[in-house]
């Protein structure tokens, strides 16, 4: 047989009960899922507000598709028109205005969800085994993400778009020996162009979207295999959690209903935000849509201050603040820490030789080539360093509420360096600001980098085996 | 789903949750399906086409572009305009009787399909597949034409004949008259195609 | 996790308020409201007479007049500038290349420059509302004129027969160290056709139209707006109680 027995019903089934089995019989795949992934997925029952940001993120991604085809109905990915073909949409189109502030709202909206959404996994310890590879797909996410948002923006030709993709697209110009050629074939031209207008279109529009959906798909198996964390950081699945007579864990609840119906609340209230934005702040400020983008790219002309879109500044902060000086300071980092590794480590002998010898060629590099290249590196690494997250973390306990009272600053201080980092991204530079970004670039690495260490000092508070939970 | 049955407050929000939903969803694809129709742009390129008709002499056409189609505008002679009701029975549709609304308008339901007499406003597109029919004004026997043609148009691709007011005769490919596009005199020799009086 | 949240506002708090200054005088406000009909038809009006032939404000229809409250009539007598059809976009009656070289590059379209000047300052109509009223005769400058909110402008004052010729006075003051030129106020040199108060005016309804024409369907987005958060907001009422309805269960 190449499928399953059919399932019959008795004669006097109703019609509905008759139809849902005809497609059984014939899709059990898609009721198997429904119950796998939603009437019988056992999730957590003392989820909190932090816990919405991630179906808030997959409706973020729903609104920017949607509005996106409508979108690209009328949208021009020529260099002479696609300025124009925006204002046509705002003006000519019926309710066009609406879409396309819908869209820019969204892009925002999309990379505020997911900070708050990839915070919550700092906090609750939700990158830790098992669940390393939800995390990492979702760095993966978090990158893509950012690449379609940088090429999203091109699309309108405004005087932003074009300096920005100029400037990161030179970025690339600044990796040794191949730099300015990929460059040239990032482009399709010597300078930004019609050619590089159109190929970030197709990336934007179909590629890159392809990709992100792959991977949320990726990202959202890979949880339910291994089951959804909680702010306790108590596994309610595992070989020692409770389990009712039907062997349902007693601190899980069925994630359709009650997680649904939960969510419905937290998007009702995500839209009353986003919609008090898209119809009575849509520029908001000029961060959402920036004023000198309603001037057509001129590639004569920079503009005063180019500075990326706000969720872009913390990493622009930290490119701009490698400068030659910082690089001296970047040096010692890399001497001490290679020297604490020789000394304190635990480690055979070779591996101290060979980690030695690193350094020493990281050094000579880092003397000489410019230290352009090296804000690149600062930048990509501070991005990349997330994926690493899980095996940095060595803290006994998973969850901020029972790590020692002082890790709690520690992450507000994280916090608040980070928005630091974001606010002089889009100030012009200037000295104190250098000074300001390089410090917190080395404490954003630091906090990273000596997470190992810093992880397991003080003492942690025991950890509960059952979830906290009380009745609403 | 759940063995036990709903409780009343459950199914009370649910109801409730439902009908705001759906006027919810019915708001949100209102605008999104509204950006399909004709934008600002498109009406405008749509807009009527003024034309002066001054210069026009009696036997000559003109044709002026207006929503993407040809449309003709024939002084018609007095000798070509007699010969239009001896026409009538060699015709498909003599009185324009034929889907009445899209191609003639109530001004043009007459024997000369005009306002003016002599003056007739037609699309020049073939009701049969689409192809701009040919002058064949000159009057006598011609090839793919009768001995006793009076004048008219020949469509070049399958063969179908009009006479001076846009009519298609009978056996024929096409199945109706040439469109007469909505119209209206400004003044004596300014005509606006596209608009007339009751638009 | 309350902890976190403080140290933000008060981070927050401490960093905001750094202003960076643009070349320029300060912006005064721009008085008028785009939902005030009669100052934005003032606007229009002065906008066509003459910004109309040297800028263009190409992505504008004609047509869309109709919603600030002139009939297509009234905008066909009165308005249509550059083309016969009131469906047409606002083109200028310049040609490009002769702007060039008059003016050594093409004067900006105009269609959304009230959103694209917005910055520190304020927004983009409180710095075109100083700009207009702050040009001075310069004779050092190819056009004749200079001004003070965009210092070394190519742009003639176009205005100047309704607002006449000023000259800016300067006070010298010494700031760290060195001299610096301190504006002061204006000196009437010769009058124009209009007070200053009605100059004024002029410009507070052409900076108006000029703020109303960068979105023309911001008056309907705010209608629309108000009807979406109050469905939303009951519709919000509506969620809570469905959630608690199922969460009672849950012990």
């Amino acid at each position: 047989m190449a499928y399953r027995e059919f399932k019959e019903l008795s004669p006097n089934a109703s019609t509905g009960a008759k139809v849902t089995n005809w497609f059984e019989n014939r899709f059990p795949t898609a009721f198997d899922a429904y119950r796998v992934h939603m009437s019988e997925y056992y999730a957590p029952k003392n989820f909190n507000f932090w816990y919405i940001f991630g179906s808030l993120a997959l409706l973020v991604l729903v609104i920017q598709i949607v509005t996106g085809i409508f979108l690209v109905m009328h949208y021009k990915p020529d260099a002479a028109k696609a300025f124009e073909s925006v204002e046509y949409i705002m003006r000519d189109v019926p309710w066009g205005w609406l879409i396309r502030y819908m869209h820019s709202t969204g892009a925002s909206a999309f990379f505020v969800v997911v900070y708050l959404h990839m915070f919550r996994g700092l906090l609750y310890g939700s990158y830790r085994k098992p669940r390393e590879l939800v995390w990492i797909f979702g760095c993966a996410i978090f990158l893509a993400l950012m690449a379609e948002a940088f090429m999203g923006y091109l699309l309108p030709w405004g005087q932003m778009s074009y300096w920005g993709a100029q400037v990161i697209v030179n970025l690339f110009a600044a990796i040794p020996f191949v730099g300015p050629d990929l460059a040239l074939l990032i482009r399709g031209d010597y300078v930004v162009g019609d050619a590089t207008l159109n190929r970030f279109f197709s990336f934007h529009v179909i590629a890159v979207p392809l990709v992100l959906l792959g991977l949320v798909v990726a990202h959202l198996l890979a949880l339910h295999d291994v089951g959804s964390n909680n702010p306790d950081g108590v596994e309610i699945k595992g070989p020692n959690a409770p389990k009712d007579d039907k062997g349902h864990p007693l601190d899980g609840i069925p994630f359709h209903p009650y997680y649904t119906v939960h969510d419905i609340f937290g998007v009702c209230v995500f839209l009353f935000i986003f919609s008090a934005v898209v119809f009575f702040a849509p520029e908001f400020g000029g961060y959402f849509l920036e004023y000198n983008n309603f001037i057509p790219a001129d590639p004569l002309k920079t503009p005063a201050h180019i500075a990326p879109v706000w969720y872009f500044t913390p990493f622009y902060s930290m490119l701009r603040a490698v400068t030659s000086e910082m690089m001296y300071a970047l040096i010692a980092c890399v001497v001490l820490a290679a020297g604490f590794g020789v000394v304190k480590g635990r480690l055979p002998m070779f591996i101290k030789v060979a980690l030695a010898g690193a350094a020493a060629v990281a050094v000579v590099l880092m003397l000489s080539i410019d230290a352009k290249f090296w804000g690149v590196v600062v930048m990509g690494g501070a991005v990349i360093i997330l994926f690493f997250l899980p095996w940095l973390d060595m803290s006994p306990v998973k969850s901020i509420r029972y790590r020692p009272s002082w890790h709690k600053y520690l992450y507000g201080i994280f916090v608040v360096n980070f928005v630091i980092l974001a606010y002089l991204g889009v100030q012009p530079p200037s000295p104190i600001g250098e000074r300001v970004s390089q410090v917190g670039t080395l404490f954003y690495f630091g906090f990273f980098l000596l997470m190992p260490w810093w992880s397991r000092l003080g003492e942690p508070k025991p950890v509960p085996d059952r979830v906290t939970f009380s009745a609403h | 789903m759940s063995e036990t049955p709903i409780d009343s407050s459950k199914r009370t929000w649910l109801i409730a949750s439902g009908c705001a939903g759906a006027v919810g969803g019915v708001a949100t694809a209102v605008p999104f399906v509204s950006t399909f129709q004709p934008s600002e742009r498109a009406k405008a390129a749509g807009a009527a086409v003024e034309v002066d008709i001054s210069a026009l002499k009696p036997g000559e056409k003109i044709t002026v572009e207006w929503r993407g189609k040809p449309v003709w505008i024939v002084k018609r002679t007095p000798e070509q305009l007699a010969a239009l009701p001896s026409l009538d029975s060699q015709l498909a549709d003599p009185k324009s009787e034929r889907k009445p609304g899209e191609l003639t308008p109530e001004y043009a339901r007459n024997e000369a399909r005009s306002i003016k007499p002599e003056i007739l406003v037609a699309v020049g597109i073939c009701p049969h597949l689409g192809c701009s029919p040919s002058d064949k004004f000159q009057t006598g026997a011609q090839t793919s034409l009768p001995d006793d043609w009076k004048g008219g148009f020949l469509c070049p691709c399958h063969g179908s004949t009009f006479d001076m007011a846009g009519r298609v005769f009978k056996n024929k490919p096409a199945p109706d008259n040439l469109e007469v596009p909505p119209h209206m005199y400004l003044t004596e020799t300014k005509l606006l195609i596209g608009e007339d009086k009751k638009a | 996790m309350k902890k976190i949240i403080l140290t933000l506002i008060v981070a927050l708090g401490i960093v905001s308020g750094v202003q960076a200054a643009e070349g320029g005088i300060a912006w005064d406000k721009a008085p008028g409201k785009v939902t005030d009909t009669a100052s934005l038809q003032n606007g229009a009006k002065l906008f066509v007479n003459y910004c109309l032939s040297c800028h263009s404000a190409s992505f504008m229809r004609y047509n869309r007049l109709t919603d600030i409250g002139l009939t297509e009539q009234q905008i066909k007598d009165n308005l249509l500038f550059t083309t016969d059809k009131v469906g047409e976009t606002m083109k200028a009656a310049i040609d490009p290349r002769q702007a060039k070289e008059w003016f050594g590059g093409n004067p900006p379209d105009l269609t959304v420059i009230a959103r694209s000047r917005a910055g520190h300052g304020g927004t983009g109509s409180d710095y075109l509302y100083t700009f207009l009223r702050t040009f001075y005769r310069d004779d050092t400058k190819a056009t004749g004129w200079n001004n003070l909110a965009f210092p070394s402008i190519g742009m003639p004052h176009a205005l100047w027969q309704l607002q006449g010729d000023r000259r800016p006075l300067f006070e010298e003051h010494e700031s760290h160290g060195h001299k610096i030129q301190v504006f002061k106020g204006w000196e009437q040199v010769s009058a124009g056709t209009m007070t200053p108060l009605q100059y004024d005016q002029a410009v507070g309804d052409l900076v108006n139209y000029l703020q109303w024409m960068g979105e023309p369907a911001q008056n309907t987005r705010v209608r629309v707006g108000v009807w979406v958060l109050m469905f939303l907001g009951i519709f919000t009422v509506i969620a809570w109680r469905l959630n608690a309805a199922f969460w009672k269960d849950v012990k």
